[in-house]
This record gives C-alpha cells, structure tokens and sequence, in this order.
C-alpha cells in the first residue's frame, strides 16, 4: 500500500508541474488585460508539434527544440496581444470569442501541417530512477519537475524583484493607477503575454515525448487550468500553483484508484463546490468579475 | 394585412425550399432548423445578461430524456419530445441553485463545470445512459398523413416540416414572452438591475425563470435532434458545439430578436454550404476562426447592426 501511495505521490507530483505552468500563465495573462485566453490549450499543443517538427522529425537536439518552443509560444502570445487583445481591450468578452477563433486558427493549422494522427516522440531517455521497489519515476518526468520548479522560481524574482515585474505587477492590481504613474500598460500587456504563452508553450514542448500528441490535446488541458484556476482564486499566482498541486494530487489518485472519467467528475465538482463556498478561490482577494 | 402577406411568401419559401437543394442540403436545413431554437432560447437567457457555457448540455438532458423515454417505456414520440422539453427545464431549475450564487465570469465558468459534470456522468454510467458509445436506436417520428401531405420520416424533407412548424410554434411563444411584462423585466434585470431590485423586483428569482424556460426549448430542440439522427452520445453534447452555439450569437449581435437567428443562419450556410462546396474540407476551422476573429474586430455589435443601418436608411426617406 504505501508503495503506491508514493508512486501515486510521485506521478502526481509530475502532473503538478505542468498543470502549474499552463494555469500560472492564465491567471498572468487574465490578471493584466482582463482577458479569458481560450486558446491556452492550443497553445501548449502548439509548444508540443514544435517539438515534434524539431526534434522527431530534425533531430535537433531535444533540449534546443525546447527552448524553440517557448519562444515559437511566446511570439505566438505576442501576435495574439497585437492582433486580437490589444484592439478588444474594452470588450471582455469579444476577448474571448476571439481567442475562440484562434484557437480553431491553431487547430487547422496543425491538423493541415501534420495531419489528424497522434504523433510519435522518440522519449528522450529511457533512464528510470528507481526509490524502491515499486517505487520509480522515469528521467523524463524528473526533467519536467525541475524544469517547472526552475521557471516558477525565476517568475517569482522576476515578479517580485525587477523593475518590470513591480510594473507588471502594478497594472495587475489597478491599470487606471497604473497607467497613471507612467506605466505602459501596451508594455506590461506584452510581457505578460509572452510569458504566459511561452509557459504553456514550455509545458507542451517538455511533455511531448511523454503525452500523445494530436491536434485536439488542447482541450484536456484548458478544461484543466480552468479547474486550477478557479480553484486556486482567479488573479492569484501563488494559489494557481497550489491549487495545481491538490488537483494534480486529487485527479491521480481517483485515477489510480477508481477511473479517468470519475476523477474528471471529481475535479469539476471540486472546482464547483469552490465556486459556490467561496468564489474568489481560496487565495483570491479582490473581486474583478 | 401586410404582415400577414410577408409571412404568407416565407411559409410557402419554406414549403418549396428543400425542393430546390441535394439532398445533404436538406439535412443542413434540418439541422440549421433545430440550430434556430438553440441559439434564439439561449438568447432568453442572454437577456437577463448572463452568459451560459452549459447550454448545449441541457439541450443534450432534452435529446436524452427524450430519447430514453421513447425507447425504454415506449411512450410516443411527440410526448417524448415534450418530456425532454420539461426534464431539462427541470434539471436547469435545480441547476438554478448552485448556479446563481455566482454572476458574470463566474457564472460562465460554474455553468461549464456543471455542464461537463452531466456530460461526464452520461460517459461514466453505462446504464441507463449507454456510456461513451451513448444511445443508438432511437425511435423515428412515426410517419402520419396530414391529408395533402404524407410525412415519411425517413426524407429529411418531411422532417425540415415537422421541426420547422415546431420550431416556429417556439419562436412565437419565445416572442410572446420577451415581449410580455415578464421578457421587459428580464431587460431590466440586465441592464437596471439596482433600479429593478429597488422596485421589487426579486433578480435571483428572474433570472432563474430566464434560465429555467431557455433551458426548456433547448431542451425541446434536443429531443427533435434525437430523433432525426437517431443516435447520440456525450460527445454530442461537448463544449465544441456550445462554442459554435456561443459563435452564432456573438456574431449575429444579441441586441434583437433576430439577430443570434441571423447569426445561426449566415454562418452555417457558410460553413456548410459555401466553404463544403468550394472543397475547402481541412481549412473549414481556419476559415471559419478568421470569420469569426474579423467579425468581433470590426462588427461587435454583430450582424443585425448591419440590419438596422439598412432599415433606419429606409425610415430616414
């Protein structure tokens, strides 16, 4: 028993890391433009057919095709802001039908570049640390651990001890006020869209070789976020994070215990029951809707 | 009297229409019917200023109840369709209380969550729900004669009639409400909400009838789905077809009556008709986004703006 706890513990401890990488990027780019980006699932799928491009097909070192598409990501973001965000910045919810209409852009696209199947990802290394009997965790998803744990780090410094972060920061909170102590909110609107959909871009190109990439993954993930969003309390990093933990943690091991679809059930009662106890999240102040 | 000859020449357009097309032509126009009732009951709601993303699962309860009464007690199948109209209005009415403890983005979130928790029971519980593989077999309308007219159900022709005089029999009580006392204080639950609840209006209360009556025709259209195509399963009913349902809407402009209808009818027969026939069927999605992402850039307040500078010209002379 306390062997599969712990497998479980680590499986979800994966999970955790890139569920936090996709959610943190939400709450960044709703936090400063106000805006419900619905092609953030898309644009973690976008991160993994990088990966696919580059590294299955081009043998490009895998960890440079990473990097490739977090940046790939983030101009994606980038484009996003100035064609479709920056236009409809007092029309929240033309926002969202707009990212609705990238999100059917992003899907074409990849089902005429690579076709509806799933593709294959060599895995990376076949390395298993091994614990204890029954108790293992393969390199590739240690990989993904560190990698979140590394770029959540460097987004809590950059949050909290930069110039631009403060800024960032500041536009979250009040962008009138913001606006008004000689902050771009054009400026902060970009950082923080490059960042959050180079994040999710980030999660989908490290998961690629360990998740079954095909044009549609988006959805799984978007549905998740919101989950993890809404729980954690919406505008709130730090409680993204944490609500991607007991999520991560809930969803594996109704999993490993009962079934897929009943731990889904579970994650959306939860996320339900959030809602209507409490609807800011459990680490959400203000309220902005 | 004029009117009246107006909606003489559409009935008797409607009674030739699927004459003139092929016959996946008439399918679309089957669907495109049912589509109407969808996007104008979600409009009823859409009224009272919230924004549901559960929609087309309350109309996927109506195609269920509908269907399962039908094939399992064997109850004929216009009761059927009724009993879906009814067991979602239901079902929504229970929904009610959980849901309008919340507004705005939030009430748009907690719909989709208890959407996809239906949605994700009818996949878990084989029985009686069929689970992944949902419920095939679904009784037909049975074929009837009106005199003039044999309805086989087995020509999607004899169908368009059928949903279509149920679906216009909806439009005009639809119609009747929003323009009832009731529909005006929906506006006003929207729009003066301070003002509405200072004058005794209690807005949870409103909003819950709004919702619970939309979710009723959904749910009617549901069931008429269920028993054209036959067959139905959860995947049916998922948040991809409520975004088309949501398109329809935005991009019609939900300020009239007619304006998600327009929507409805513009954008399907361009996304089936003129871009099927042009063999455009990969680039579909990507056209159809890039529709979707200029429209809200440089048409927000939707198709029936368009309209309305047409018609204000006309007065203006």
């Amino acid at each position: 028993m306390f062997e599969l706890l712990a497998q479980t513990g680590l499986n979800a401890a994966y999970a955790a890391s890139y569920i936090s990488l996709v959610a943190v990027g939400l709450v960044l780019i709703f936090g400063v433009m106000g805006v419900i980006n619905f092609a953030h699932g898309e644009l973690f799928m976008a991160g993994s057919y990088v990966v696919v491009a580059l590294y299955a097909d081009r043998m490009v070192p895998f960890f440079v095709a990473v990097v490739a598409g977090l940046i790939f990501v983030g101009i994606l973001g980038l484009i996003m802001e100035r064609a479709l965000f920056r236009p409809l910045r007092d029309n929240p919810l033309g926002g969202l039908v707009a990212s609705i209409g990238f999100l059917l852009i992003l899907q074409a696209l990849a089902v005429l570049g690579f076709g509806v199947r799933m593709e294959y990802v060599p895995p990376l290394t076949q390395d298993v640390i091994v614990f204890a009997d029954k108790i293992s965790i393969p390199v590739a998803r240690l990989y993904v651990i560190i990698a979140a744990v590394v770029m959540l780090s460097a987004l809590w410094y950059f949050l909290k001890r930069t110039r631009f972060g403060w800024a960032l920061r500041a536009s979250a909170q009040d962008p009138e006020a913001a606006a008004l102590q000689g902050i771009s909110v054009t400026q902060t609107a970009m950082i923080a869209m490059f960042i959050g959909a180079g994040f999710a871009g980030l999660a989908g190109a490290l998961t690629a070789p360990l998740v079954s990439v095909n044009p549609h993954m988006g959805h799984t993930i978007i549905v998740t976020a919101f989950i993890v969003i809404i729980v954690g309390g919406v505008g709130s990093l730090e409680g993204a994070v944490v609500a991607s933990v007991v999520y991560a943690f809930v969803h594996t091991f109704v999993t490993t215990f009962y079934d897929g679809v009943l731990a889904d059930i579970t994650g959306l009662s939860l996320m339900l029951i959030v809602l209507i106890v409490k609807p800011t999240g459990l680490f959400g102040s203000a309220d902005r809707a | 009297m004029r009117n009246f000859l107006i909606w003489a020449v559409v009935a008797v357009a409607l009674i030739i229409l699927p004459n003139l097309v092929s016959f996946s032509q008439q399918e679309v126009l089957v669907f495109l019917t049912i589509n109407i009732l969808v996007v104008a009951s979600y409009r009823l709601l859409t009224l009272t200023g919230e924004w549901s993303l559960g929609h087309v699962v309350i109309m996927g309860v109506g195609a269920y109840a509908s269907a399962l009464v039908t094939k399992e007690l064997g109850l004929w199948v216009p009761l059927g369709i009724l009993v879906g109209g009814a067991s979602a209005a239901f079902i929504a009415f229970l929904l009610s209380y959980p849901l309008f403890r919340m507004k705005g983005f939030y009430f748009l979130i907690g719909s989709f969550a208890a959407g996809e928790i239906i949605r994700l029971m009818w996949k878990r519980f084989r029985d009686p729900f069929g689970g992944a593989k949902g419920i095939k077999g679904i009784d037909p309308m049975p074929d009837f004669s009106i005199g003039i007219y044999q309805f086989d159900f087995f020509e999607p022709v004899s169908y368009f009639y059928f949903s279509a005089v149920v679906v216009a029999l909806c439009l005009w009580i639809l119609w009747r409400i929003e323009k009832s006392p009731v529909g005006l204080t929906f506006h006003a639950v929207h729009w003066q909400d301070k003002l509405a609840q200072a004058s005794g209006v209690n807005l949870r209360s409103y909003r819950t009838l709004a919702f619970v009556i939309a979710s009723g025709f959904a749910g009617i259209a549901g069931a008429l789905l269920a028993h054209y195509i036959g067959t139905i399963n959860p995947n049916s009913f998922d948040v991809e077809v409520m975004v088309f349902v949501l398109t329809w809407a935005i991009v019609g402009g939900t300020g009239t009556f007619y304006g998600p209808i327009l929507g409805c009818i513009v954008l399907t027969i361009l996304n089936e008709i003129v871009l099927r026939e042009l063999g455009l069927e990969q680039t579909r999605p990507l056209i159809y986004g890039l529709i979707l992402i200029l429209s809200i850039l440089f048409m927000p307040n939707g198709l029936e703006s368009i309209v309305q500078k047409f018609t204000r010209r006309k007065e203006a002379k």
